[in-house]
């Protein structure tokens, strides 16, 4: 795996396509152009965290660590049919009706 | 504005209490303050005056019926739009969001209901409570009730002026980087972060699960501890919530009220938390509050955490990582809007469209950002490398409180800044959030109290406080101390200090803008 | 679809070596679900198991079943696993409209259980052990149902309808290292492994197992590498194919066959394999390409900050390991050696998944070749009509009590068939049926004299040739006699009553 620096970080313009891709958004070229430097501004700043820590150094993704957190093989909180669709733009037939997955070409 | 606005959450709760005043009559005082100044602030998206009426009757007729209710039964609280409720939409300040009705009520919300607290709005935000001045809300900001010009703070910019322009006396806030207690600095204020897990977060529209914590806003460190008792406790829908038997904070608050209780206390200042940039009535009120601790016999120790200089950087890897995962769920399909593009498109194409037009453009940037964190080839980098300096600032944390009791810092190095000053700019948000995000990164618990206002503009000052991990009974006890300091320091409570706020003013002030 | 050129099967094995992987998707079957307290039920209405976790609606949270951590502690040692010390959840990021969170909740460092090995058994009487490289929990999506276009398909259709019932269900996924060395024997070892597990899941009790309702779903990973190049390593392997959702164990042994015969075709054409996701198809016998494996394939991977680390007690572990059920590679080499089948016999009723219906019913005194001649014979060709499984239809004690009313002399073959078929059809037990449908073999001498004087007299030319002794020629007269009884007759007594008859009616 890469292991890039400050240095080494560079956005360019198709970087941001490919991630609002990844991300379902579809950007305007204006906020492509200033994403791209926003992101870039704002990674050489965020860099950083890579100073100071080394492969000794624990991850944090709990802060307050507690483990073993289950519940009951019990029904619970179940939604009647009518508030699942409740808040749906557009349902037939009782469920969450969607465009097609596939494009014309595919 | 009638007397009833202007009473602290437990001298209402008193009235109520003894019959002397009725819910109703409480909640009609503060849907009316709201109806006469919230065109102007802007602090309520969504309220429902019947809706708030019928529920404050029902608890006088609970209480003419003779029901044991809870201390704080009758009390009109604000709701921030990030939970979810019943009775209103919850839109998280989002266009994706506009008009959604929750099937259930957030934890934090539910507790409220059922301590008899009658719920009178949802508050202004920014989107997805992304943001430090509740300008990036889609419904438009919040203003400050200082100052009509000036940002209120934010994500929380909307509980926190409700609370400040009287419209409410308690409010929920949900603190993430400190959008809890940066508005609370803002706008005059007390608000609490609560230890990580203190509060459910069952219910909150999630921005940074691993940093989101919902807490207690109001005009006093009672009042805020009266809250804190309500929503606090362990919750079986939420499982990082923590299973502790908590003390009552409202007892600590009330045992802390006589300032001789500060005697011995150890109190920490953090060099690192000195940020650049501090302004100079912020450094000056913070130096003062300082010597007033001194003077009952605290100690004051200059405490050296070396890695809260990394804390914003990985604050804004975490967090859009986080938030881009989050938020994935605001898709089109089974809630929200949905914007189509020309000719119908594909369910891609439909998701893409909607998200470009229901995400506002600090939303879109901390997505896009987050996606990049995660992205392979850079999570180790980035992601992983601040996961690591988590641990390291908690170590930072755990050394400075085998020192000290509490640790104090400025809320916020700057007062209320000017309605778009920041525009265009994040980093310059980002980095005023920088005394506010460690607290959240290693999980702790902080509050936000007034200690006066900056000698420069006139505008409220902020003290931040943090305790280690399951000690907010400190914060309230050392707050409601250093509250009471300020207090006879100035004479009347610094929220009496707050600047009238009515139709009037409000019309000047309009004029006074468009003069300029 | 143009028909895929395919390369001889042996000739291809002379040529490379294959090595498969496969993933099975074990879905558990505790009452709710992974993260939510939605119903975890098969078959309901669209919509209606649902909880906010499951539509990830906003302010929803996941909660861990506790059921799903000991079910799936239990798999992880059923099959020769390590259980982690710690072990963590992880979102695994991509949009599907089948998610309702756009994030699938699944392990990724730090699986459940890892490094284990499973012993199966061919038909051959191979034996192969089939390493794990881990069995992770992870939750089901929900299902989309494409409308327009034809027959279901995603290809074509106007729009998309989802229902996530199915969305939050407990999986269990276990994946096995490369296996290597199954030469001419990988399809039925891919085929085989995955019966194993569904044996292993079966009498563990923790899911249903119904490949047909996608219980249990396969992924096989098939690629080759050529011949000679053996000294270069095990780790030196071919680009592969993963063909997704192959859903019975014909159909895995089949496609990992075609994959086999279709690379081999490929690669000694001078062409190279594509890295992808291929889709099996029944009605054709063939796979075709999916989408091609793309950086589209980031999914982001981070700890779940929405759900705790395990760290399952090594006391619970033990306990689980203490009732583990017999494995279900010793258990068939025990039955088969108790039962007494052809080796042929006994592997017809491990595809048909009847070891333990079989089982339960020799339990219950029929005898092994009765109750394997039942179950593989008229209930099986029922259900397959009906398209159920055939333990949904009837149980093993009622086919006892069909087989203890033959025995009885109360029915013959024929009539119990009748039985049966009631019996499906929910008309009561066997006796009442056959007392409602008067099915009973007719022992009455008396009807039967009638019935077969009746045939004789009808048939003078037959009477003839049995008094000259052409006893054979009874035959006709026993038919008509059976026929006219509507089979409740015993034809070893109607036979002897025509042959005394006969002679009686000489006198």
């Amino acid at each position: 795996m890469p292991e890039p620096s400050a240095a080494s970080t560079e956005i360019t313009a198709s970087t941001v396509e490919h991630l609002a891709g990844l991300a379902r958004i579809a950007l305007t070229p204006d906020e492509i152009t200033s994403l791209t430097s926003d992101l870039d501004s704002i990674l050489t700043n965020v860099a950083k965290v890579g100073e100071v820590t080394n492969a000794d150094v624990p991850a944090t993704s709990h802060p307050i660590p507690i483990n073993n957190v289950t519940r009951p093989d019990v029904v619970a909180d179940v939604l009647t049919r009518e508030e699942a669709l409740a808040n749906a733009p557009e349902v037939t037939d009782g469920m969450f009706r969607v465009s097609s997955i596939l494009g014309e070409e595919q | 504005m009638t007397e009833l606005t202007q009473l602290t959450a437990a001298d209402l709760a008193a009235k109520l209490a003894s019959g002397e005043v009725s819910s109703e009559e409480a909640t009609r005082s503060h849907l009316d303050r709201i109806a006469e100044v919230d065109g102007a602030l802007n602090a309520f998206l969504a309220t429902d005056r019947e809706a708030s009426l019928a529920a404050a009757r029902a608890i006088d007729a609970r209480r003419a019926e003779g029901a044991e209710l809870g201390e704080l039964a009758g009390v009109p609280i604000a709701i921030k739009d990030v939970l979810v409720t019943t009775d209103m939409p919850s839109t998280s300040g989002s266009k994706i969001l506009e008009g959604y009705r929750s099937p259930f009520d957030a934890t934090a919300v539910a507790r409220v209901r059922d301590a008899g607290l009658v719920s009178i709005g949802k508050t202004n935000m920014d989107e997805f409570a992304m943001g430090s001045s509740t300008e990036n809300s889609a419904y438009g900001p919040t203003l400050n009730p200082w100052r009509l010009d000036r940002v209120p703070g934010g994500s929380g910019g909307g509980s926190a002026a409700a609370v400040g322009a009287f419209e409410a006396p308690l409010a929920l806030g949900s603190d993430t980087g400190g959008s809890i207690r940066q508005p609370a600095a803002l706008t005059g204020t007390v608000g609490v972060k609560p230890t990580y897990g203190g509060v459910s977060r069952y219910g909150a529209i999630a921005l940074a699960s691993s940093l989101d914590q919902i807490g207690p806003c109001a005009r006093t460190v009672l009042d805020t501890a009266l809250l804190h008792d309500v929503i606090a406790g362990h919750d079986h829908h939420d499982s990082t919530s923590l299973d502790h038997a908590w003390p009552s904070m409202a007892g600590a608050a009330r045992g802390g009220s006589d300032p001789a209780s500060l005697h011995g206390l150890r109190v920490g200042v953090v060099k690192q938390l000195m940020v650049d940039g501090l302004q100079t009535g912020v450094a000056e009120r913070f130096e003062q509050a300082l010597a007033l601790l001194t003077e009952q016999g605290a100690e004051i120790v200059e405490i050296d955490a070396p890695h809260f200089e990394y804390a914003v950087a990985a604050y804004y890897l975490i967090l859009p990582a986080e938030a881009s995962s989050n938020l994935a769920k605001y898709d089109s399909v089974r809630f929200g809007l949905r914007v189509a593009p020309e000719g119908g498109g594909t369910v891609e194409s439909v998701m893409s469209e909607t998200r470009a037009a229901g995400f506002g453009p600090e939303v879109k940037r901390r997505i896009i950002l987050g996606t990049y964190a995660l992205s392979a080839g850079y999570y180790d980098a980035y992601y992983g490398s601040a996961q690591q300096v988590r641990t390291l600032i908690q170590r930072d944390f755990a050394a400075a409180f085998e020192q000290v009791d509490v640790i104090a810092s400025p809320t916020a190095p700057t007062t209320a800044w000017a309605l778009g000053a920041h525009a265009g700019d994040p980093l310059r948000d980002y980095l005023n959030d920088a005394t506010t995000i460690p607290a959240n990164l290693a999980g702790l618990p902080g509050m936000s109290l007034p200690i006066g206002t900056a000698s420069e503009d006139g505008m409220p000052v902020g003290l931040q406080l943090m305790a280690p991990a399951f000690e907010e009974a400190r914060l309230y006890r050392a707050g409601s101390a250093i509250e009471q300091l300020i207090t006879d320091r100035d004479g009347s409570p610094f929220w009496a200090q707050a600047p009238a706020l009515d139709a009037a003013s409000i019309a000047s002030a309009s004029t006074g803008k468009a003069a300029n | 679809m143009a028909k895929t050129k395919l390369m001889d099967f042996d000739r291809a094995l002379e040529l490379f070596e294959p090595v498969i992987g496969l993933e099975v998707h074990v879905e558990l079957n505790t009452k709710t679900k992974m993260f939510s307290p939605a119903p975890n039920v098969f078959g309901s209405e669209p919509n209606t198991n649902l909880a906010p976790v499951c539509l990830g609606l906003p302010g929803s949270l996941p909660v861990l079943n506790h059921e799903a951590v000991r079910y799936s502690i239990s798999l992880g040692l059923a099959l020769g696993c390590e259980i982690a010390e710690v072990s963590g959840f992880a979102r695994k990021n991509y949009f599907y409209p089948d998610m309702g969170k756009n994030y699938q909740i699944s392990q990724y460092d730090d699986p459940i259980a890892h490094d284990g090995s499973v012993e199966i058994e061919l038909a051959s009487g191979r034996v192969v052990h089939v390493p794990i490289e881990r069995a992770h929990m992870e939750e089901d999506a929900g299902k989309l149902n494409h409308v327009g276009g034809s027959t279901g398909r995603i290809q074509g259709a106007e729009y998309s309808l989802v229902d996530y019932n199915r969305a939050g269900v407990p999986l269990v996924e276990i994946v096995t290292r490369p296996i290597f060395g199954g030469e001419a024997d990988t399809p039925e070892i891919a085929a085989t492994y995955v019966s194993t597990i569904r044996d292993i899941v079966t009498a563990l009790g923790i899911s249903d197992a119904r490949m047909e309702r996608g219980n249990l779903r396969c992924d096989a990973n098939v690629s080759l590498r050529p011949r000679g190049n053996e000294d270069a390593g095990m780790t030196v392997l071919g680009t592969r194919t993963e063909t997704k959702n192959v859903n019975s164990l014909r159909s895995i042994e089949r496609a990992v066959r075609f994959e086999i015969q279709r690379q081999a075709q490929i690669l000694s054409d001078g062409g190279s394999i594509t890295q992808e996701t291929r889709h099996w198809h029944e009605d054709t016998g063939e796979t075709s390409p999916g989408r091609p494996k793309s950086d589209a394939d980031d999914y982001r991977y981070f700890p779940e900050p929405d759900l705790a680390p395990l760290t399952p007690s090594r006391d619970l572990v033990e306990e689980l390991r203490a009732q583990l059920p017999e494995h279900p590679t010793l258990r068939r080499r025990r039955l088969r050696e108790s039962w007494q089948f052809s080796a042929l016999e006994f592997q017809d009723l491990v595809n048909a998944g009847l070891l333990a219906t079989i089982e339960a019913t020799i339990a219950t005194g029929v005898p092994p070749q009765t109750a394997r001649k039942w179950w593989t014979g008229e209930i099986a060709r029922i259900s397959n009509e009906r398209g159920a499984v055939s333990s949904d239809l009837i149980t093993p004690e009622q086919v006892a009590s069909v087989v203890e009313l033959i025995d009885a002399g109360t029915l013959n073959d024929k009539l119990a068939r009748q039985v049966i078929a009631g019996i499906i059809d929910g008309e009561g037990t066997a006796t009442e049926i056959v007392e409602a449908r008067g099915l009973a073999i007719v022992s009455d001498d008396g009807a039967l004299i009638e019935a077969v004087d009746a045939a004789l007299a009808e048939q003078p030319d037959v009477l003839a040739k049995i008094r000259d002794g052409k006893v054979q020629a009874a035959g006709a007269i026993i038919g008509a006699v059976m026929k006219a009884m509507r089979g409740s007759a015993d034809a070893a007594r109607v036979r002897e009553l025509v042959l005394e008859r006969a002679g009686q009616a000489g006198e």
